[in-house]
């Protein structure tokens, strides 16, 4: 298992260093001069423009700017928001806990549902339990995430007033954020009502982001059973006179999990990209909206810190699934 | 040669698209998923002869108007105007233009990039495979959306540069499949067979491997033909895809998010439009992926 880990670790390197270099080209890529595109509008002074980039690192050789840029990452400097001034580390573990609080109610919903109406579906194969439900993940999978959480929007907020439109809790509630998890923090407050304003803040954003997880997870789910109820060794159980729910629970559903494990893991990429979107609609203050924010007011630090953190973490969450697959599939770590 | 193959290439060519008409037909979704594609095709072809109005002339005594079975629409807008008085419609049909041209183009230049790339790691392996796969392994530990979008923040926003961005996004997967394909061909024998004969690199790799590697593609092709129309509407939406007055679908939900409280056809058909039609692209790829899949065909 150590060598296994070893492996897996000595892999990320390179990709680790690819991603540094992209997040570091992409800046010197922008066309025209990075220290004017940062000043923005008003200009600097050429003393200043000297000034700025001797701080900045401008002044030296490409690849003299790019160790200078990795030593700094290590130890944990990403730069300054040119909008706040603010570190962007700050502000990025600022807001994570948002995007954090959503994705895992997105992939809670997505599983606790997703995985239940896969293995109904193929244990009902050719139904129309099996039907209507392949055919709403189809659609799901297709559903353009922007559009969906308008709708809601349109018949939660707007038609039924049931729902806010946006953000994370009601104006009228404030308490100090101790975690950043807004149910945990409204709970801890003890105010009346604080918890349930955050949970129906929290509910439509999401439904919106657990929709493609949420039929990937059955679609997989679905075939992952559908392979493992052919294997000899269902087979078997069957004809041993089983009963029906212990074959399915036991040995099928155990083994068809490995894939579906997997395929959760890596929504991580999903709900990030997914993140942007549905933080933008619900005006949702996480790292996606950040990130959209900050690329329309060409917040360069930010953007390519954001990118290169988001990035990282979708590497480690990817080791982490590849890892948990080796622990419970012995198969895999001996190749 | 003759002596061992009594049909002709043409006769061959004509059984496997019957057998692959076969198993593709068999998945009455994908027929459906195909003809819903081929409407949108004749849509996006015969635009200016189907639209009712040009899609951008603003007609100033119609802002807002609801479509016309609901009270206050009218005849001549039968889907209702956006908030500059356009007519619904007309925008709507023109949309599908630019879906189909940046599905196309993206897949293709996905496509090309990809193949020409996989083909290269597969073939020659060694320390070329391994940086190529490293360089695909960096573009894929992006999430998808936010490369294309910082791609698009660097090349500045507009069609041109969302469709290049989201290609360049694609392209690893096709990439990786080429490459896989090419390692499992390369060990058959009808290429040490024509290697043998004398081919040269360039034809073992294109006129010899390469069709051989088709069928996993063209499933892909279709799948990043739905997510590139996806995309591209997610990069107009966030302001950063086509940009207004293009009548592109998801920059027309851009321009209607501020009346989705007031007007809820502005952001319904724009958005149902998009579902539609990626829903149908994948449900032929559902299809293709059956009649294609050498071992699905016998599951």
């Amino acid at each position: 298992m150590v060598r296994f880990l070893l492996s897996k670790l000595l892999y990320l390197v390179p990709t680790f260093l690819g991603i540094t270099i992209v997040a570091f080209g992409f800046v010197r890529i922008l066309p025209g001069d990075p220290v004017l595109l940062m000043a923005g509008e008003r200009g600097v002074s050429p003393e200043r423009h000297a000034e700025l980039s001797a701080q900045l690192g401008f002044d030296k050789p490409v690849v003299m700017q790019y160790f200078d840029f990795l030593g700094r990452l290590l130890h944990g400097d990403f730069g300054n928001s040119l909008v706040t001034k603010k570190p962007v580390l700050t502000e990025f573990l600022a807001l994570f806990p948002a995007t954090v609080e959503l994705g895992l109610c997105a992939i809670l919903i997505a599983t606790l549902i997703g995985v239940p109406v896969g293995v109904l579906a193929a244990i009902k194969r050719g139904s129309w339990f099996d039907q209507v439900s392949m055919t709403s993940a189809l659609v799901g999978f297709s559903m353009p995430i922007f559009w969906w959480g308008l709708l809601l929007i349109i018949l939660f907020s707007g038609v039924l007033g049931w729902t806010p439109v946006s953000g994370r809790i009601s104006l009228m509630y404030y308490f100090p954020e101790s975690t950043g998890f807004m149910l945990i923090d409204s709970l801890m407050s003890g105010q009346e009502g604080a918890f349930r304003s955050a949970v129906s803040h929290l509910i439509l954003p999401s439904i919106v982001l657990a929709t493609v997880p949420l039929a990937v997870i059955a679609r997989q789910t679905r075939s992952a059973m559908l392979e493992v109820m052919g294997e000899d060794y269902v087979r078997t159980a069957r004809a041993k006179g089983m009963p029906r729910r212990r074959v399915i629970g036991v040995h099928a559903l155990r083994n068809a999990m490995i894939p579906v494990v997997t395929t959760i893991g890596l929504q991580i990429g999903v709900l990030m990209a997914g993140a942007i979107l549905t933080e933008t609609i619900f005006s949702w203050p996480g790292i996606g909206k950040w990130m959209i924010d900050s690329i329309s007011r060409r917040d360069y630090p930010v953007v390519q810190s954001g990118l290169l953190l988001i990035a990282g973490l979708v590497m480690v969450v990817n080791l982490l699934v590849d890892l948990t697959y080796g622990l419970i599939n012995p198969r895999i770590r001996a190749s | 040669m003759s002596d061992t193959a009594p049909l002709s290439t043409g006769a061959i060519r004509r059984q496997m698209l019957a057998e692959f008409w076969f198993y593709f037909r068999q998945n009455r979704g994908a027929v459906a998923g195909l003809f819903v594609f081929i409407l949108l095709v004749l849509t996006a072809i015969f635009a200016p002869v189907l639209a009712p109005h040009d899609p951008t002339v603003q007609y100033r005594d119609a802002f807002l108007l609801p479509p016309v079975w609901q009270e206050g629409g009218r005849a001549d807008f039968l889907l209702g105007t956006d908030a500059v008085g356009r007519d619904m419609l007309s925008r709507l049909i023109f949309g599908a233009q630019y879906s189909l041209f940046i599905g196309i183009v993206v897949v293709a230049i996905a496509l090309v990039g990809g193949v020409i790339i996989g083909l290269v790691a597969g073939f020659f392996r060694g320390w070329v495979d391994a940086v190529i796969m490293r360089v695909m392994d960096v573009i894929l530990a992006f999430p998808s959306l936010l490369l294309a979008l910082v791609l698009v923040a660097v090349l500045g926003p507009g069609l041109t540069n969302a469709m290049i961005a989201i290609a360049i996004v694609y392209q690893p997967h096709f990439a990786r499949l080429t490459r896989a394909a090419v390692m499992g061909e390369m060990r058959r024998e009808y290429v040490t067979a024509a290697r043998v004969a004398g081919a040269g690199n360039l034809r073992l790799m294109f006129r010899t491997i390469l069709p051989n590697c088709l069928g996993p593609l063209i499933v892909q092709a279709t799948l990043s033909f739905s997510s590139a129309v996806l995309d591209s509407a997610a990069l107009g939406f966030l302001g950063m895809g086509a940009q207004p007055p293009a009548p592109e679908w998801g920059t027309m939900l851009a321009e209607a998010r501020e009346f989705i409280l007031r007007a809820w056809w502005v952001v319904t058909f724009p958005g149902l439009a998009i579902l539609v039609s990626v829903l149908a692209i994948n449900m032929m790829g559902d299809g293709l992926r059956d009649a294609l899949d050498p071992k699905l065909k016998r599951s």
